[in-house]
């Protein structure tokens, strides 16, 4: 198992044809993502197979909407790379078409934008990861967004993270020491995001592939006190963590919108200390992730052998009937 | 992006909030001159920085004749103003604000700003002004009224209301209230405003409502589409190195420490200054120089770390997914022989093509410290500052 996407996933490529959208279609199409459909206003009806620098493996349909796209291919999921001054649009094209989770990609959302585009998708039950974050990944499965394939590995560690290089950085650690991954995902460095920590948390803690958490976190608002805050009323899995920015000065926007310690809220030290408190294994260097991990995996073990004895004899009786 | 109390007020005013006569001067003369345009017997002289508490730090100061204004505004203009919000370097005064004298009554506080645990704008007020509202919010954080605004249909009159009278407001000062709150909100949502802080909102012995400060801060990715609020950046308040690196697209903060760094992504960046710091060293900056890392924009990066003199090495921590390590080390290589660097530069190169990436490194001619990885790296920074 794993969270949200998979090996059925059925992916619409928002701004297929643009620079961006053409090179991370190919990249995605490589790894086996299910790509359906694409969508560009305008040349609609027609087959894109790449542009003469990333040819695709195979052709996509384009459509003028979603909405053609959905009726058409049955699509479920969709990703977005059309730029920002269009990017508020295009997602909310897609949960009105029904599209039931919208990975965007795009960085440079007015604030503005993403506080209405988040109130409506909440009243529709609709999941958005981003934006401004490297997507989502079911590793062997599904790949949707910009991150490097081939560092993941298929396993067991449900990832979260507000950065992308650093949540590479993360799964890299683990994947080289055997540690794979059930699914990972950047949720984004705005200060509007959909899917936050605790929204990730929950769906992890209810995947029963799942059997650690990683959660990395910066500096910058209370989304890692709230995980903390949920870890500790409905979590029993391990969760290892990590802050980054402790070195990071007040007042200063870290690069990502969302990254500043403003009026003294948001520090490292707080969510460190949050964190700790509820039992979560926080590495005090971002050199030691997998090393954190491994241990705490190394260390659950026993416990983590009879529940997978337990969980088989359940599916046993399940297949039974 | 930030701007000066006197551009902010210029934009409220444009929205009807209300704001007392003023005008902005770059020389003393010009500030004698604005007295004389505003009339009255009784006049503020404010000093314009990009930080608080400017009161304080004897950059404000009442005038009760124009010779008055003259000697303040002498004394003010080109001062080292020092505040709790410049660091102890403090910053050079250059432009004023001359504002008419009010008869204040009573001092208090609104502000709008994003409520991130919401995702929703918060205006809130408090009969506690002129403090620092994040002093109020720790000690009597009852004394601070939220309303949160549904962003489909905007902040409705009831609320405005349920604030002042909160408040405490009655007849003309309640009415008048009521308006400024909703027009300031006007005003924030129009701009793409990411701050808009009124403090102290002053209610005057006659029952009129202003804002006697006003702080605007501006959403950045809002930017392109308000190229009248961009045009009011002061690049006299920002960071001379952090100017140009905006230049070359680098994202570029200057800090006080030691060790330089390159990475690429924010988040990376953030935590490769952690490591420094673990290593015994103190990040000089964070850069971010993107996903791509190209020779061009290391060699932009490489040049405006060096002109820092109090880095002591540098520390290149670079994760290639889409982009090659190879080409980023051929980047690295070309970039080091340009700008000619003379301290230990530790490179770290991870992801795809990370090997072939570090035989260039080893086959330049150049001592770069090759790391293995981040833990690595941290060690070679020790050593790197150490020796």
């Amino acid at each position: 198992m794993s969270i949200l996407v998979n090996r059925r996933t059925r992916l619409v490529v928002q701004g297929i044809t643009g620079g961006e959208g053409t090179f991370h279609t190919k990249q995605m199409l490589e790894y086996g993502t299910n790509v359906v459909a694409g969508v560009t206003p305008g040349k609609g009806g027609t087959s894109y197979q790449g542009n003469e620098k990333d040819q695709f493996p195979r052709s996509v349909p384009v459509f003028n909407t979603v909405a053609e796209a959905v009726e058409e291919t049955g699509a479920d999921t969709s990703v977005i790379f059309v730029p920002a001054g269009f990017a508020a649009d295009a997602i909310l094209e897609a949960a009105d078409a029904g599209i039931k989770v919208i990975v965007t990609i795009t960085e440079g959302i007015p604030a503005a934008d993403m506080t209405k585009v988040y109130d409506y998708l909440k009243k529709r039950n609709v999941v958005m990861i981003g934006p401004n974050c490297p997507g989502i990944i079911t590793p062997g499965e599904c790949k949707i967004g910009i991150m490097p394939g081939f560092i993941h590995k298929p396993g067991k560690v449900g990832l979260i993270s507000r950065s992308g290089t650093l949540t590479y950085e993360a799964v890299w650690q683990l994947t080289k020491r055997g540690i794979g991954q059930s699914t990972c995902i950047g949720i984004g460095g705005d200060p509007v995001i959909g899917t936050r920590f605790v929204d990730a948390i929950r769906l992890f803690n209810e995947d029963k592939k799942t059997e650690a958490i990683m959660m990395i976190g910066e500096i910058g608002g209370t989304a890692e006190e709230e995980a903390a805050e949920f870890v500790k009323k409905h979590v029993r899995k391990p969760v290892v963590g990590f802050i980054a920015g402790q070195t990071a000065p007040p007042g200063r926007r870290m690069g990502h919108a969302g990254a500043i310690i403003s009026g003294g809220k948001g520090t490292a030290a707080e969510k460190i200390a949050a964190m700790k408190t509820v039992g979560i294994h926080v590495a005090e260097s971002p050199a030691l992730l997998g090393e954190v991990m491994e241990r705490v995996l190394g260390k659950k073990s026993s416990r983590g052998k009879k529940k997978t004895a337990k969980s088989k004899a359940k599916s046993k009786i399940k297949k039974k009937k | 992006m930030k701007i000066h109390e006197y551009q902010g007020k210029e934009i409220l005013k444009k929205f009807n909030v209300a704001v007392p006569k003023g005008k902005v001067a770059f020389s003393v003369d010009e500030a004698v001159e604005a007295a004389g345009e505003i009339g009255g017997s009784v006049w503020v002289v404010k000093a314009q920085i990009h930080a608080g508490g400017r009161g304080k730090g004897g950059g404000v100061k009442l005038a009760r004749s124009l010779d008055e204004v003259r000697q303040h505004a002498a004394q003010i203009l080109g001062m080292n103003l020092v505040t709790h919000q410049t660091g102890p370097e403090g910053r050079i005064v250059k432009r004023l604000l001359i504002e008419e004298g009010m008869n204040i009554a009573k001092e208090m506080y609104a502000g709008i700003t994003l409520d991130r645990a919401r995702s929703q704008n918060a205006v809130m007020v408090s009969t506690e002004g002129g403090v620092e509202i994040e002093k109020v919010a720790a000690e009597t954080p009852e004394k601070i009224l939220k309303e949160y605004v549904d962003p489909g249909v905007g902040l409705q009159q009831y609320q405005a209301r349920k604030l002042c009278f909160g408040l405490g407001l009655t007849a003309e000062a309640f009415k008048n209230a009521v308006k400024f709150l909703s027009a300031l909100y006007r005003a924030y949502e129009a701009t793409d405003a990411s701050l808009a802080e009124i403090n102290p909102l002053v209610i005057t012995q006659e029952g009129s409502v202003l804002a006697l400060d006003a702080k605007m801060n501006f959403d950045d990715n809002a930017l392109p589409r308000h190229p009248d609020i961009a045009q009011m950046r002061d690049l006299d308040e920002e960071d001379p190195l952090e100017v140009e690196a905006s230049k070359s697209n680098l994202n570029y903060i200057k800090l006080d420490g030691n060790v330089g760094c390159m990475v690429n992504g924010a988040g990376l960046a953030m935590a490769t200054m952690d490591i420094i710091k673990l290593a015994g060293g103190m990040p000089a900056n964070f850069l971010d120089v993107g996903g791509g890392a190209s020779a061009e924009t290391v060699e932009a990066g490489f040049r405006i770390i060096l002109k820092d003199p109090h880095v002591k090495a540098v520390l290149i921590n670079i994760f290639g997914g889409i982009v090659r390590c190879d080409r980023v080390a051929t980047g690295v290589v070309q970039a080091a022989k340009n700008v000619d660097v003379h301290i230990p530069i530790v490179v770290r190169l991870a992801g795809t093509n990370a090997d072939l990436a570090a035989d260039i490194l080893k086959n330049s001619g150049l001592s770069f410290l090759v790391a293995e990885d981040l833990k690595d790296a941290a060690e070679k920074v020790t050593q790197a500052i150490a020796a």
